[in-house]
């Protein structure tokens, strides 16, 4: 019985220390490190240095919360210039370039233009050191009036050797998607 | 005192030179336990080789004693013999316990074989060290599944959860030599970290009967313990080592035991498995190695009276995941679904890259017991337990290396237990606990915390009693009380905080606002009741009929509450939900069974009905930059779970047997009306034996596995955009895969070589037709084929 006694006893005086345990210390905030918020496509005329760029962008703050501008003008039988540029916005005072990310590891990643049934074509203006397309800059050859809708996409660890890949067609690419955004357009 | 009267004694010997033999020694023979008289014994005068028996009183009587030593050696049927040495200077009158209890006897057998039930009325079954050996190679919950009614969910081959009656996880109560593991169980990817080959016996309780181990077991309790203690001078041990051809990897494990006759023992074990890439039928499956590294340590001392154990063991896991499984969006998913073999297809390698996960567990127990006379038995109990999770993810920028989980989770529990065994027709047991665990998330992992930091407090307290009330019926109850309070501290997104409502209902708990993020400190306090009462009635000496009832309450897990990030191998997005409360399951079982020298039959049904069942299930589509990912929510339902289990063998001959194990079971999720989702479907299990004593024990056995199509499932399917093709596309998650039918092989052979040496050589080969199939119940199932072909052969030398 007095051994019980002592059980107890030890027992509530452990309880209590653990209790009186609580360090104060508030976890440090973690600011996801690979996130990507904002894919910025931007087209520039290449035989009429004066028009303006056209931009295409999405942007993704987490739950729900997206902004798209899409829906703009190209014009008909042009060739456009196109860039893109992809950020982590998270903290609007610290926005980090994550296409440098993408440039530094281009063997492992690819971007894909889909504009199916299009007069639209893509072109890859940039390689890997391997010589297979990154697609940062890209060429838009425009052709007739028409209305759609782009799918750009970046793939992580593509199979960039896999037929119709280095073409721009992600069907047998495999590997897993970063990126996945849609834009309207119209062609005039 | 005992010093003083050896003083006395030589004194008197050296002053009285002559031999007088005229002593009478008057002894009485009570039982420890209870107090009674112990009649019928016998009392061996070891100096004289002669006997002397003790009345029905338990009184004896030794005449003509000369001074000097007295030792008795006595013995009676169901106690253990006791040694006991007086001094004789006079007529002298001792009284003497006994310990006189079959049953606690049994712990302290000189036997190793024999092996006791944890509860009485609940449907348990016992796995022994020969069943456990077979898998030495594999893990816990392969072995498991000899049990009818046990499955498992696995993330491939090399993660393997046990399911009990279509429950896992936290559901589920895994107890390692008497220490609940605490092992961060939190999806269906993390099994427990235990290490097949320290374990002796494994007993599997389904339901929440056994209150003393925890009142949440609304599954089961499985409960692993290391090998009996003998008490004789003894050393022995085995050692195993296995290779096989699927995976072109080894296991091999060691084990090696002492006991001394005084009580002490200390025993060693060590593992080591290697595997590299496994195979399916057709391919290749990339990155599925795995490397585990275990080892324990035991001992202490056993006595009757008293005793303590110390007790360390350490397991390290390293598995990989299969590469392909790991996806960005719900149109990947549907691609790899789709094309029906995995897109990574490489050549073999022993490499682990990511997705893998590296789980270090380290479990430390120091028990002390002692008996009380006419009280019955106390145990006391300290554990800690630390668990290391750390997983990696296919990562950008050259993180790979650096893991994109890191938890440390550590865990203290203290606890009492006291047996009241005084009384032969009750049986009473007791106890406290109290248990203090801390969560640390590194925050160098750069991702978002899966799981917060948080302190969590468990009391617990339970009473059970068994009452024998005549030779055939035996009936027992019990409750249970746990208060749980969960003291964490959570980063939400400002944006996922005001999306789930959040903002209105739990403002008061923000205590930092960094404009993207909150920091929060929920705190919650869950009290639990539970309960449990049963019979069991003996028709004869070969059969018998178990009732049991069992009311337990679980209270949510950190996971439940506070998930929050993506599940890559599944493509979706998981969420907790902090207004999560207790789920309360009530459980009605019998079990029917029937043994004889040539038949012997087991049925076991259950219905389990259960109010607030915690549960993940799809609540739409977030599209986002990374295209579109289906939300799973934990929400709350009302399901029951009913179904049988059945196993029969039937010896034909002495050596031609056959075994059938069957077990069917339902879910169905009461609130939406449809069935709970990750049920096995019903399965059969047929195996025909030989075996020849002769031709050194030789056996043979042929196993057909035939596991059915699940078509009770909830359709989770939706569609999703696919650019490749253009148009929306169903993404099948929901459907099961095909029917399947499996055959495996094995058999096995003793060489003796010397009495205490012998080899035992075993073949088996599962999957022997190479057969393509998918399990409805491996996670990885969208992605590629489970495992072909195995031949594997098995050296075991004890010693």
């Amino acid at each position: 019985m007095k051994n019980l006694k002592i059980f107890f006893l030890t027992l509530l005086s452990t309880t209590i220390i653990l209790s009186c345990d609580d360090d104060d210390d508030t976890p440090a905030p973690i600011n996801e490190e690979e996130t990507i918020t904002t894919l910025i496509l931007t087209l520039e005329e290449r035989n009429n240095p004066t028009a303006q760029p056209i931009e295409f962008s999405f942007q993704d703050l987490g739950a729900g919360t997206v902004t798209i501008a899409d829906g703009f003008t190209l014009t008909a039988n042009a060739n456009y210039r196109a860039t893109v540029q992809v950020l982590d916005e998270t903290d609007p005072n610290d926005v980090e370039d994550i296409t440098e990310e993408v440039e530094e590891e281009d063997d492992e990643h690819q971007f894909f233009y889909l504009l199916p049934n299009s007069n639209i074509t893509v072109l890859y203006n940039d390689s890997d050191d391997d010589g297979n397309p990154i697609g940062i800059e890209t060429t838009f050859d425009v052709g007739a009036a028409e209305s759609g809708t782009m799918t750009v996409t970046l793939l992580h660890e593509p199979d960039k050797d896999a037929a119709g890949v280095s073409d721009g067609d992600p069907t047998n690419a495999g590997g897993e998607t970063d990126i996945s955004v849609n834009f309207n357009y119209d062609v005039q | 005192m005992k010093i003083f009267l050896c003083c006395l004694a030589l004194f008197i010997y050296g002053y009285c030179q002559a031999q007088d033999c005229n002593y009478t020694f008057t002894g009485r023979l009570i039982d420890f336990h209870d107090g009674s008289e112990i009649a019928a014994a016998a009392i061996k005068i070891i100096e004289s080789n002669s006997y002397v028996t003790s009345d029905i009183d338990g009184n004896f009587k030794i005449p003509n004693l000369c001074e000097g030593q007295l030792k008795l050696r006595i013995s009676h049927i169901a106690c253990e013999d006791k040694v006991v040495s007086y001094d004789i200077n006079s007529n002298r009158s001792e009284t003497i316990y006994m310990e006189h209890h079959t049953e606690e006897l049994n712990e302290v057998s000189v036997t190793t074989v024999v092996s006791t039930m944890e509860t009485k009325t609940a449907q348990e079954t016992l796995l022994k060290s020969e069943t456990l050996e077979d898998y030495s190679a594999l893990s816990l919950g392969d072995a498991l599944r000899e049990v009818p009614g046990v499955s498992s969910i696995n993330t491939g081959n090399t993660i393997v959860k046990p399911m009990i009656n279509g429950m896992y996880g936290s559901r589920l109560l895994i107890m390692n030599n008497g220490v609940r593991l605490q092992d961060q169980e939190w999806g269906v990817e993390h099994a427990p970290n235990i290490d097949i080959n320290a374990a002796g016996q494994v007993s599997v309780i389904k339901g929440s009967a056994a209150l003393a181990y925890g009142g949440d077991a609304i599954g089961g309790v499985i409960s692993v313990n290391p090998v009996r203690v003998i008490l004789k001078d003894s050393m022995y041990g085995k050692t195993i080592l296995s290779g096989q051809t699927n995976g072109r990897g080894f296991s091999t494990s060691t084990m090696l035991n002492k006991t001394w006759t005084e009580g002490w023992f200390a025993s060693g074990q060590a593992s080591f498995k290697k595997y590299g890439d496994f195979e399916a039928p057709d391919y290749v499956l990339t990155n599925t190695g795995q490397e585990a590294t275990g080892f324990s340590f035991r001992g202490g001392k056993k006595r009757f009276e008293s005793g303590f154990e110390v007790y360390y063991s350490y397991l390290n896991n390293e598995i990989g995941i299969l590469r392909s499984a790991h996806v960005g969006n719900a149109s990947d998913l549907v691609n790899s679904i789709n094309s029906g073999e995995p897109f990574f297809i490489e050549n073999f390698s022993y490499d682990i890259n990511s997705p893998k996960q590296d789980v270090t567990h380290h479990l430390f127990k120091a028990l002390y017991y002692k008996r009380f006379k006419s009280f019955g038995k106390l145990n006391l109990q300290y554990d800690y337990q630390i668990n290391r999770r750390l997983e990696f993810d296919v990562r950008r920028g050259g993180r790979s290396d650096r893991a994109a989980l890191d938890l440390e989770l550590q865990t203290h529990t203290l606890q009492a237990n006291v047996k009241l065994d005084a009384n032969s027709k009750f049986r009473h047991r007791f106890g406290v606990l109290g248990r203090y665990q801390n969560n640390f998330p590194n925050p160098k992992t750069g991702v978002r915390r899966l799981i917060p930091d948080y302190d969590r407090y468990e009391i617990g307290t339970f009473f059970t009693s068994e009452y024998r009330i005549n030779e055939d019926v035996l009936i027992d109850a019990g409750i249970r009380y746990d208060f749980v309070n969960i003291d964490a501290q959570k980063f939400y997104r400002t944006n996922r905080w005001e999306e789930r409502g959040y903002d209105q209902d739990f403002s008061s708990i923000v205590i930092e606002d960094s404009g993207t993020q909150l920091l929060t400190n929920p705190i919650f306090n869950f009290h639990s009741f539970s309960a449990s009462a049963g019979l069991r009635y003996e028709f004869n000496d070969n059969s018998y009929l178990l009732g049991n009832y069992s009311l337990s309450t679980r209270a949510p897990n950190p996971a439940e509450l506070f998930s929050d990030g993506l599940h890559h191998s599944a493509a979706r997005y998981e969420l907790g939900d902090l207004r999560l409360e207790q789920e309360v399951s009530n459980r009605v079982s019998a079990t029917f069974s029937f043994n004889n020298d040539y038949f012997s039959l087991n049925t076991e049904v259950f219905y389990n009905y259960i109010d607030d069942f915690m549960y993940l299930e799809p609540a739409g589509v977030e599209e986002g930059i990374r295209g579109a990912f289906p939300v799973w929510e934990y929400k709350k339902i009302d399901a029951n779970f009913y179904g049988f289990d059945l196993s029969a063998n039937y010896r034909i001959s002495d050596k031609w047997a056959l075994q059938n194990n069957s077990s069917l079971i339902k879910a169905w999720d009461l609130t939406t009306d449809r069935a709970v989702i990750d049920i096995p479907a019903f399965n059969t299990v047929n195996q025909i034996s030989y075996r020849n004593k002769v031709w050194n024990n030789f056996s043979a056995s042929l196993r057909s596995e035939w596991v059915f199509e699940q078509n009770e499932f909830p359709n989770n399917n939706f569609e999703t955009f696919v650019a490749t093709q253009d148009k929306m596309v169903v993404v099948d998650i929901s459907s099961p895969p095909p029917a399947y039918h499996l055959m495996h092989f094995r058999s096995d052979m003793d060489f003796r070589f010397t009495e205490k040496t012998n080899l035992n050589i075993a073949l088996s080969i599962n999957n022997i037709f190479d057969t393509n199939y998918r399990n409805y119940l491996n996670q990885l199932r969208y992605f590629a084929d489970d495992l072909g072909r195995n031949v594997m052969l098995q050296l075991q030398l004890n010693y």
